[in-house]
C-alpha cells in the first residue's frame, strides 16, 4: 500500500515537471506565432502605407480657371458650322489666349512659350469637346476649369523644391511667379482626378489614366471566369465522379497538377503561338489574354473544386441515393452544391492570381500604348499591371504618383473580389 | 419450401479466396445434433429461412471485397408485414446483407455480389434491373442520422419531387405532412418546416429521415442500426414507429440490441463471421436457440 501511494507520488512529479515543460514549449510557440503575425503585418503595412502615401494625390489634379471666348474666327471663321471644320480647329490657342490676357506684361517669344507650357494640352481637347457637343456656346465667354501641365501640377502638390537652383528644375522662376499669382486669384486648385478612371494612356502624366487597362482587365475576367470556372467544375466533376479509375486518370491527375506549377509566361507563349499565329485572332486584345489566363488558371480551380469535392461527406450521397436519386442528381441536387463553397474560392484565387499576372500578356502584346477605351474584347487593350509596369518606366515625376494609385485601383479590385469570395462562401455555405 | 430446404443442405461455399481467419475459425457444432459442423465447405443455417409471404428471397449470396469474402452463402427471406431483425458481432457483414438488398453495395468499387436476390421474383442484380426504381421500392435508414443540409420540408419532399409523387404543391404538402406525422416528427416540427433539417436533435433528425424514407412509399424498410445514436426515449419512439409501420412494410433491421430485436421483430437471423448461423422466430432464437453460437450471443457470452 505505502509502496504504491510513493509510485502514485513519484507518478505525479513526474507529470508534473513535464508539464511544466510542455507549457513552456507552448508558449514557446505562442510567441513565434504571434511575432510572425506581427512581422508579417508590419510588411504589409509598410507596403500599402508607401504605395498610399506616393499614391493618392493622383486622384486630385490641378486645374486652371480661365475665362474662355470661344472665338468664331478661331473656331469656325466662315462659319460653316460643319462639325468637320470646327474639329479641326485650334482650340488650344482659345486658352492661350484666355491666358495671355491674364499676364498681359508678358511678351517675347520665350516668354509666351513658357507661360503657355503652364496648361495641359489636354485643355485644348476638353474645349473641342465641349463645343461639339455644343456649338451653340460659339461666341460666348465661359469661365472653365481646365486641366494644368504636369509640372505646375507637381509644384501646388509640393513636390518641387522651390530652393533648388533654377537650373536643376524644370519650372522656372518666372513659372513658378505666374502659378503664385493664378493660385493668389483663385485660379488654381485641386480637383479631383475623374480623367484617371476615364481616360486611356497618354503621354502627358496629367491626361493618362488606367479607364482603358482596367477595362482590358475587366473583359479579361470576364472571360476568364465565365470559361475557367464551368470547366474546371465540368472537369473536376467528370474527373470526381464519372472517369474510370485507371492508368489514364492517374496520367491525367499527375499532369493537372504539372500544369498548375508551369511559369506563366509558358502560357502567354502557347497563347502566341495557338492563339494568335494558328487561329488568326487579334494580337493585343483582352480576349486572347482572356483565353490565356483561362488556360492558366483551369488546373488551379480543378484541383481546388476536386478537393472540395472530395470534401462532401459520403453519408450525403448515401442519403439521396437511397431514397432513388440517380448519380446525376445525387450530383447536381447535392454533391455540387455542397461543394460550392470550396470550389467559388478556387475560383476567386486563380482569378486573383490571373489579375494580377503580366508576363503571359507581355507575349500576346498587350503591352502596346493604349490611348482608346476597348469597347470590345477584340480590341486592342492593355490590363492593370501591365500598365503600372508601362508607368513604372516612365520619367515624369507625375507618372510615378500614377504607377501607385493603379496598384491601388488593382489592389481595390483585388480585395472587392476577395470579398466577392467570402461573401460568395457565406451565402453557400450550409450548416451540417 | 420443403423442396428448398433440401438444396439448402447441398449449398455448398466453393469459394478459394476467403481469407484463413474465416476459414480456419472454430465454428462448434449445432447443438440439435451435435455432429455437423459449420466450415467453410459446408455449411447449414439453422432454422427456417423461409417466410410465407416473402418480399424479399436471397439465395446463395456470397459478396466479396476485393479478395475479401464477407458473406458466404446467405440466404434468407423477408416477409410481408414482417420485421426481420439482423443481429450478430461487429463485422459480421449485417450491414454488408442490408445493403445488397437495395444495392448500395454497387456505390463501392471494390464490393462484388454473388448469388440470387429476388424481390417479388424478380432477380434485382439483373441486368435490366433500374436501380433507381429499386431503390425507391426499398428504402433505406442508417445508422448515422443523415438528413440532406437543407430545410426539414424539403428533406422529406425531395423524394417525392423526385419520382414525381404530387402534382402541385398541396398534394406534396400533403405527403411530407402525412409522412412526418407517422414518422411521430410532425407535432414538434411544424411550426419550423422551413428550419435546417441539420438543426434537429439526434432523435429528430433519424425519424426525419425516417420521414424521408416514407415519403417515397417505398414497399421494403431497411433500417442499419437506426437507434445507434439514440437515447431511450427517441429509441422507444422508433421503435413505436416500426411497429406502427409493419402494417404496411416489410422490413429488416440491424440491430446491436438484444432487447430491441426481441421487442420489434417477429424473426431473427444471427450472422457470424460472414455466415447467417440461425433463422428463426424471434422468441425462439432468444429463448431456445438451435446453434451454439447463437446461444452464446445472445446470452452474452460473445462480444
Ligand atoms: N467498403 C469496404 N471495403 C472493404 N471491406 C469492407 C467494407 N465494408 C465492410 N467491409 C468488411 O466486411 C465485413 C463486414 O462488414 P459489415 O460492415 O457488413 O459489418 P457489420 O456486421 O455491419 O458490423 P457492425 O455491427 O460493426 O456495423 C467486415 O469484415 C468489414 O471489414
Ligand atoms: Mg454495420
Amino acid at each position: 500500500m505505502g509502496n504504491l501511494s510513493q509510485s502514485r507520488a513519484q507518478t505525479l512529479e513526474k507529470v508534473r515537471a513535464s508539464l511544466a515543460l510542455r507549457y513552456r514549449k507552448e508558449r514557446r510557440f505562442r510567441f513565434y506565432g504571434a511575432a510572425s503575425v506581427v512581422f508579417g503585418l508590419l510588411l504589409v503595412i509598410l507596403l500599402f502605407g508607401s504605395i498610399f502615401g506616393n499614391g493618392y494625390t493622383a486622384f486630385w489634379q490641378t486645374q486652371m480657371q480661365l475665362d474662355i471666348y470661344f472665338d468664331p474666327q478661331i473656331i469656325d471663321p466662315d462659319n460653316t458650322g460643319d462639325p468637320k471644320i470646327i474639329g479641326r480647329a485650334n482650340f488650344a490657342k482659345l486658352a492661350r489666349h484666355s491666358l495671355a490676357e491674364l499676364f498681359p506684361e508678358v511678351s517675347g517669344r520665350r516668354d509666351r512659350r513658357s507661360l503657355n507650357a503652364l496648361l495641359s494640352s489636354g485643355a485644348g481637347f476638353q474645349l473641342r469637346k465641349m463645343i461639339l457637343n455644343d456649338p451653340e456656346l460659339i461666341g460666348e465667354t465661359l469661365r472653365l476649369w481646365l486641366p494644368a501641365d504636369d509640372e505646375v501640377d507637381m509644384l501646388v502638390k509640393g513636390y518641387v523644391d522651390r530652393t533648388l537652383p533654377q537650373g536643376s528644375r524644370r519650372l522656372k522662376d518666372r513659372q513658378i511667379e505666374w502659378i503664385d499669382e493664378l493660385a493668389a486669384q483663385g485660379r488654381i486648385e485641386r480637383q479631383f482626378n475623374t480623367a484617371f478612371f476615364t481616360s486611356g494612356d497618354s503621354r502627358e502624366p496629367e491626361l493618362a489614366g488606367i479607364g482603358s487597362a482596367a477595362k482590358g482587365s475587366l473583359f479579361m475576367l470576364l472571360i476568364t471566369l465565365s470559361l475557367s470556372f464551368p470547366l474546371g467544375v465540368a472537369v473536376a466533376v467528370y474527373l470526381e465522379e464519372f472517369a474510370p479509375k485507371n492508368r489514364w486518370s492517374n496520367i491525367i491527375e499527375v499532369n493537372i497538377n504539372n500544369l498548375a506549377a508551369v511559369p506563366s509566361i509558358v502560357y502567354g507563349l502557347l497563347g502566341l503561338a495557338v492563339f494568335i499565329n494558328f487561329f488568326g485572332l487579334p494580337r493585343s486584345a483582352p480576349l486572347v489574354g482572356g483565353l490565356v489566363l483561362t488556360l492558366m488558371t483551369l488546373p488551379t480551380i480543378i484541383i481546388a473544386a476536386r478537393a472540395s469535392i472530395k470534401s462532401v461527406p459520403p453519408s450525403v450521397r448515401e442519403a439521396a441515393l437511397s431514397i432513388g436519386a440517380s448519380r446525376m442528381q445525387t450530383i447536381f441536387h447535392h454533391v455540387v452544391p455542397l461543394a460550392m463553397p470550396g470550389m467559388l474560392t478556387g475560383a476567386i484565387i486563380g482569378m486573383a492570381r490571373a489579375l494580377g499576372e503580366s508576363a503571359p500578356l507581355l507575349m500576346i502584346g498587350m503591352i502596346a500604348f493604349i490611348v482608346e477605351m476597348p469597347s470590345t474584347p477584340m480590341d486592342p487593350a492593355t490590363a492593370l499591371p501591365v500598365q503600372v509596369y508601362l508607368w513604372a518606366d516612365s520619367p515624369e515625376r507625375a507618372f510615378a504618383e500614377r504607377t501607385s494609385a493603379a496598384i491601388i485601383v488593382l489592389l481595390v479590385f483585388l480585395l472587392v473580389m476577395n470579398g466577392a469570395a467570402i461573401w460568395l462562401r457565406k451565402k453557400f455555405e450550409r450548416r451540417w | 419450401m420443403q423442396k428448398f430446404m433440401t438444396t439448402m443442405e447441398a449449398v455448398r461455399n466453393d469459394s478459394p479466396t476467403v481469407p484463413p481467419s474465416t476459414v480456419t475459425t472454430e465454428l462448434p457444432a449445432v447443438k440439435s445434433t451435435g455432429k455437423t459442423t459449420i466450415d467453410s465447405k459446408k455449411h447449414q443455417t439453422v432454422g427456417d429461412v423461409t417466410a410465407s409471404n416473402p418480399v424479399f428471397t436471397v439465395r446463395d449470396c456470397n459478396v466479396y471485397y476485393g479478395e475479401k469474402q464477407a458473406l458466404q452463402n446467405v440466404n434468407l427471406d423477408i416477409g410481408r408485414n414482417e420485421v426481420v431483425a439482423l443481429i450478430g458481432p461487429s463485422g459480421c457483414g449485417k450491414s454488408t446483407f442490408i445493403r445488397c438488398l437495395n444495392r448500395m453495395n454497387d456505390t463501392i468499387d471494390s464490393a462484388r455480389v454473388s448469388g440470387e436476390i429476388k424481390l417479388y421474383g424478380e432477380d434485382i442484380y439483373a441486368r435490366d434491373m433500374d436501380v433507381v426504381l429499386l431503390r425507391a421500392r426499398v428504402g433505406m435508414v442508417f445508422q448515422k442520422p443523415n438528413p440532406f443540409p437543407k430545410s426539414i420540408y424539403e428533406n422529406v419532399a425531395y423524394g417525392p419531387r423526385l419520382h414525381g409523387l404530387s402534382s402541385n404543391r398541396a398534394e406534396l404538402d400533403e405527403i411530407v405532412r402525412d409522412s412526418l406525422e407517422r414518422a411521430g416528427l410532425w407535432n414538434e416540427v411544424k411550426d419550423r418546416l422551413d428550419d435546417p433539417g441539420t438543426g434537429l436533435s439526434g432523435g429528430q433528425q433519424q425519424r426525419l429521415c425516417i420521414a424521408r424514407t416514407i415519403a417515397v412509399n417505398p414497399e421494403v424498410i431497411l433500417m442499419d442500426e437506426p437507434c445507434s445514436a439514440l437515447d431511450p426515449i427517441a429509441t422507444a419512439h422508433i421503435e413505436d414507429l416500426i411497429d406502427e409501420l409493419t402494417e404496411n412494410y416489410a422490413i429488416a433491421i440491424v440491430t446491436h440490441s438484444m432487447q430491441q430485436a426481441a421487442r420489434v421483430s417477429q424473426r431473427t437471423a444471427y450472422f457470424h463471421l460472414g455466415k447467417l448461423i440461425e433463422v428463426d422466430a424471434t422468441n425462439k432464437v432468444f429463448t431456445n436457440p438451435g446453434h451454439k453460437l447463437t446461444e452464446d450471443y445472445v446470452t452474452g457470452r460473445f462480444g
